[in-house]
């Protein structure tokens, strides 16, 4: 049995028993040191308990105009999986594959609420570890917008990008014969003067908020340059710099 | 070699044709057998390319996008470089006990890589994307793309080397040789290299596998020559004369060491599991006692470490018979270590930290019979290729003609020269 179920009244009454495995899944639950980030830099890793920045950690540069990012306000997503539907519509995704997902976190020992819906999508990072793995290029970040982009032309199929990947976020497509993933819905919506993401979009709750970080007017500098909410990411020690943030209110 | 200087290009070939269709109807049923093996996985591996789609005719999946097919190309990439370098010991680096060896290593290791590349090629979406852009767009960051470049060097190498070797010109075909173990180890470890750079897998990442790689190439180096060079001379139904069996006594002793070897990575990357991250110990707990269980301890550490080390170690040095088996555990054994280390690095979902249901469960793998077939198409490749090489280059003796050897078992094949000459083969 390769999954407990965590017993956290017996952890907490034999702390000294705990072992390696029980710590982890205590760490599961959410009781975590955060790390925050802001374009791809490293802003603090901080308690989200304390909610503190260090002096110094706001990022004053952007690599990308506009750097597009998206902030995701995990409380308010209901799970009613709008967005995947939305998406999956704009971008012809077929039923096999996805572009964005909405996770579903239960947590029977946790006060009040027990359950917690968690989207995911590709963080089109600013370090992508599917671009250095790509032996032709046919993945890249695009120098303006900051976005992973695909030349489905020159996809040879290796799957190499699906396994480095630290989100999971590629799935090879047949129909276009490449491997496709989530471009900010880059190729149906911004490249057309569109300002919005088909999931953005859909969500009736205002749980995705897209927008560029460069722009200290636009929303998601504000939700992710302020002190009173914790702000973090997915898989910060892969060092991918990702450019989704989570956040909560 | 096997054509008299005199002769034309046709003369050899139908001689060699002829060597090959008096080879008996055993050779012939392997022959065929292998044949048929070939051409059944080209045709699942376009069936499953081309026709109805690798989603449906492949078992790799999202979570599990490389499996067995690139576990297959890494055991035969990985036994053409081991063969290239244990070739060069005698033929590069002029160690007499090893001389022998060389001509029949290098074919070897020419065609184990043909095979890598015949699988990798029915597992590719798009190969001949690759052609195209692996010089028009690439991406020097990339393992992969590193990794073709290494690999199509080094097989024009090889096959330059067997050419000069052929032609008995010794100083191009050392340059060829030593360029070819150069191109060969930064070949191996940057495969190492595709998978340890992966930083969001834990298992993976570190400088372990392009170390691990290197090893285990020459373990699977001796393995080869041992496993075909025994397997030859029953087919050439010769026994084995001294200087080979000499020079296979010494390559088991080398298996012998690269086997403790390969067993030390393997306990030392166990034991730093177990204090690794939560996906290594996710990995660990699935190896030791999880769905990997049987795998690691009957395939990998039973039949591919210990017990041919034991056998290694019974054989004394100078038993062939021994030696024999423990190739031929060590290559079926070294097809699961690696599934598994290409498998096991992708079963813990990327967001298991999260505790979401999705991804709740390790993710699993099976392999499906198309799958099966194209890793049997590499095996057919390498096991015709050889039966051919072997009737076409008569065995890879200078001397004209074939023996007229009783073709036993390979300790019968032993026994023969330990009366018949002064070598030291012994049972």
């Amino acid at each position: 049995m390769i999954f407990k179920s965590l017993d956290a009244e017996t952890m907490l009454k034999n702390p000294e028993k705990i072992s390696e495995m029980d710590r982890r899944e205590f760490l599961k639950i959410g009781l975590v040191i955060t790390g925050v980030f802001a374009g791809g830099s490293i802003l603090s890793v901080a308690s989200a308990a304390d909610k503190i920045f260090p002096n110094g950690s706001i990022a004053e540069k952007y690599p990308y105009r506009p750097h597009y990012c998206m902030v995701i306000r995990v409380d308010r997503c209901i799970g009613c999986r709008r967005c995947v539907e939305g998406c999956a519509a704009a971008n012809a995704v077929p039923s096999y594959g996805w572009r964005t997902l909405v996770l579903e976190k239960v947590v029977l020992q946790a006060v009040g609420q027990k359950r917690e819906f968690i989207p995911v999508l590709c963080n089109q990072c600013n370090n992508p570890p599917c671009v250095r793995a790509c032996p032709v290029t046919a993945t890249y970040k695009d120098k303006k917008t900051g976005i992973v982009m695909m030349d489905n032309q020159k996809c040879i199929g290796c799957k190499i990008c699906m396994a480095a990947c630290p989100y999971e976020a590629r799935y090879y497509n047949e129909e276009r014969g490449a491997v496709d993933k989530c471009d900010f819905c880059f190729e149906t919506s911004l490249s057309r003067g569109g300002k919005s993401t088909a999931c953005q979009a859909a969500c009736p709750a205002d749980v995705r908020v897209f927008g560029d970080l460069s722009d200290p007017q636009s929303r998601v500098y504000r939700l992710v340059h302020q002190l009173q909410q914790p702000v973090w990411v997915l898989k910060k020690d892969t060092d991918a710099k990702p450019n989704i943030f989570y956040t909560k209110g | 070699m096997g054509c008299p200087e005199n002769s034309s290009w046709k003369g050899c070939v139908q001689d060699a044709v002829r060597r090959v269709f008096s080879g008996g109807p055993v050779y012939l049923f392997f022959l065929g057998l292998f044949a048929v093996l070939l051409v059944a996985g080209i045709a699942a591996g376009i069936h499953s390319v081309y026709i109805v789609g690798s989603r449906h005719a492949y078992g790799s999946t999202r979570e599990i996008p490389l499996a067995m097919l690139i576990a297959t190309y890494t055991f035969f990439v990985i036994t053409s470089t081991g063969l290239c370098l244990v070739s060069s010991i005698g033929h590069i680096f002029g160690v007499e006990r090893f001389m022998p060896i060389a001509k029949r290593a290098v074919l070897l290791s020419v065609i184990t890589i043909m095979s890598g590349f015949l699988v990798i090629g029915l597992e590719l979406e798009n190969p001949l994307r690759l052609g195209i852009y692996l010089f028009l767009s690439p991406n020097f960051t990339s393992n992969i793309w590193w990794m073709g470049v290494l690999y199509s060097f080094e097989v024009v190498l090889l096959i330059l080397e067997f050419i000069f070797i052929l032609l008995d010109n010794h100083k191009a075909s050392v340059a060829a040789g030593l360029l070819g173990i150069l191109f060969g180890i930064a070949a191996i470890s940057n495969l190492g290299g595709v998978f340890a750079m992966l930083n969001g897998r834990e298992f993976w990442y570190g400088p372990y596998l392009p170390i691990f790689f290197i090893a285990s190439a020459l373990l699977m180096g001796c393995a080869a020559v041992i496993f075909f060079t025994v397997l030859a001379y029953r087919i050439q139904r010769e026994p084995l004369e001294s200087p080979m069996a000499d020079a296979l006594a010494a390559v088991g002793k080398l298996a012998g060491l690269m086997l403790a070897v390969i067993m030390f990575f393997t306990i030392w990357r166990m034991v730093a599991l177990a204090v690794g991250g939560t996906h290594e110990l996710l990995v660990r707990d699935a190896l030791v006692s999880g769905p990997f269980a049987f795998n690691f301890w009957v395939m990998e550490a039973g039949l591919g470490m210990i017990l041919p080390f034991a056998l290694v170690l019974w054989s004394a040095g100078k038993r062939i018979g021994p030696l024999f088996l423990a190739s031929a555990l060590v290559i079926f054994s070294s097809f699961f270590m690696r599934l598994d280390m290409v498998v096991a690095g992708q079963i813990v979902p990327m967001y298991w930290e999260l505790g979401v249901r999705e991804y709740a469960r390790l993710h699993e793998y099976s392999p499906t019979g198309h799958e099966i077939l194209v890793m049997l198409a590499g095996v057919g490749l390498t096991g015709a290729a050889f039966l051919l090489g072997e009737k076409v280059f008569q065995g890879f003796r200078e001397v004209e003609g074939a023996g007229s050897g009783s073709g036993g078992t390979p300790e019968d094949v032993a026994q023969e020269p330990r009366s018949a000459s002064k070598g030291k083969v012994d049972v």
